[in-house]
């Protein structure tokens, strides 16, 4: 691709999320999980090499929950 | 209007009528007339002026300045081309404030004023005025609609929301308006561009509104004169709870009408608890604490602020949504590690609690669709902070209070208020 990405960052529609937990195994350098299964996520932008895992982990959260949006 | 339903005292500002929010008597539209005037015709962006030369800022809780609002709400509305919605929150979710259930039933067209005042400010046509079932408000408040001299531009429809304490919150608020139910939403869009119909919402608190309809009348310098009361709600233990109005720039002294006791409660459920001593010279605008939704409540010496805050905090925890995961995980630990504390118990080990609680409130601020659990996480803390004593004597087994109930709502006592 000749343009270079967006910048994003990860973020949790908290209503829906069920911790499944695909989201941190998938972006470990940005998702971590608590003690109870569910994410927290760093508040900086998705790195550009974590990106197409990012949207990877969006297309496959089961709940729906994970959003890229604008930082 | 059976004033039976509201079982609060009332202190007036010592004032002309006009000049106050409170009247001492319910007023119907003849008599508001007669003490208020006519309400000044104003056009949008001059209501949106007077209410940012007035410094007027929401009195709901978060403070936030009304003209910022309205202005938002008003750009969206020209940026989505639809036509907002306002919405009067007067649901008053908060159980230990009585001032906008006060406000609704003496001067409910002062709120009616400033509808339709915040209306031309944001090009409104549509209104909403909502209220805490179980009071008889709604009744009240549509018939007082009706009785209106003045034809007003806006169409004000009251509706009775349950009582819950995030019914009020914006987006439950909303969701519940929109026919669904009274639970926070995630927002991908803000209210104020995607609100009731997904159209633009202003959502303002009635007591907001209230001010705007005065600010109309004697103007933005009047306002910022000081003079001008905001309502509070005192409270000590046993004994009726007072609606209060006074200048926020009083002495906290004269607000609450006597000592600060042990401890205050400032501002609601998600407030700060305050040692007596550290405000004896403040002001309610001086504590350096946000006001929320004004409750002002005195811990007197002989009462525990750790049984008291253990009771709010169960109370929070039932109260969540429900709809999303540290919220609903984390509440329960932080009440049920603050019940232990609260038990004067030999021996508990209090440094394990305390960072049970720290860790639990790191994990639910911020992490959710409302801020319900920040709140919840702001109470905890700021009991432990002011009553550390307190919680050390637990750990030796005493307690100033032993075995006496909470005086905060609710309890089995105060379920009817």
């Amino acid at each position: 691709m000749s343009e270079s990405p967006k910048p994003v960052r990860a973020s949790v529609d908290w209503t829906a999320c069920q911790g499944h937990g695909g989201c941190a195994d998938l972006l470990p350098e940005l998702i971590t999980l608590d003690e109870w299964g569910y994410p927290i996520v760093q508040e900086r932008p998705v790195p550009l090499e974590a990106q197409r895992r990012a949207r990877k982990a969006v297309s496959e959260c089961p709940a729906l929950a994970l959003r890229l949006k604008a930082p | 209007m059976n004033t039976a339903v509201l079982p609060v005292r009332i202190r007036l500002l010592p004032t002309s009528p006009a000049a106050r929010l409170l009247p001492s008597e319910p007023l119907n539209h003849d008599a508001h007339r007669a003490v208020y005037g006519d309400l000044p015709r104003k056009g949008g962006a001059e209501v949106i002026a007077v209410a940012d030369h007035a410094g007027l800022c929401g009195q709901g809780g978060a403070a936030f300045p009304t003209h910022r609002k309205m202005t938002a709400v008003r750009e969206a509305a020209y940026r989505t081309r639809r036509r907002p919605v306002v919405v009067a929150n007067g649901s008053e979710g908060e159980p230990a404030s009585a001032k906008d259930k006060a406000l609704l039933s003496l001067a409910p067209h002062l709120v009616l004023d400033g509808i339709a005042l915040a209306a031309a400010a944001v090009g409104a046509e549509q209104a909403f005025l909502a209220v805490e079932a179980g009071h008889g408000l709604g009744r009240y408040l549509t018939d007082a609609n009706r009785r209106r001299r003045t034809q007003s531009a806006v169409v004000v429809r009251v509706v009775e929301v349950p009582s819950r304490f995030l019914s009020g919150q914006e987006s439950a608020l909303t969701s519940y308006l929109d026919g669904g139910r009274a639970k926070p939403r995630f927002q991908a869009r803000p209210v104020f561009e995607n609100g009731v119909g997904g159209c633009p919402t202003l959502v303002l608190n009635v007591e907001t509104l209230a001010h705007l309809a005065l600010i109309a009348r004697h103007g933005p310098a009047w306002y910022r004169s000081g003079t001008a009361g905001s309502l509070f709600t005192v409270r000590y233990a046993d004994s009726t709870p007072t609606v209060v109005e006074a200048p926020p720039t009083s002495p906290l002294q004269e607000v609450v009408g006597g000592p600060a006791g042990q401890a205050m409660l400032v501002g609601g459920y998600h407030g700060t608890w305050l040692p007596g001593e550290s405000v004896a010279r403040s002001s309610p605008a001086t504590l350096g604490v946000p006001l929320g939704a004004g409750l002002l409540a005195v811990l007197p010496h002989d009462r525990c602020g750790l049984v008291e805050t253990a009771s709010i905090l169960r109370y929070l925890a039932l109260e969540s949504a429900g709809q999303c995961g540290p919220c609903l995980n984390g509440l329960p630990r932080m009440a049920t590690a603050f019940a232990e504390l609260a038990r004067p118990t030999p021996g508990s080990d209090l440094r394990r609690i305390r960072e049970d609680l720290s860790r639990w409130s790191g994990l639910v601020t911020g992490r959710g669709a409302c801020r319900h659990p920040d709140g919840t996480a702001r109470l905890a803390r700021s009991a432990l902070m002011t009553f550390a004593a307190e919680a050390d004597d637990h750990t030796r087994g005493y307690c100033r209070a032993p075995n006496r109930p909470p005086m905060l709502p609710p309890t089995a006592a105060s379920s009817a208020n």
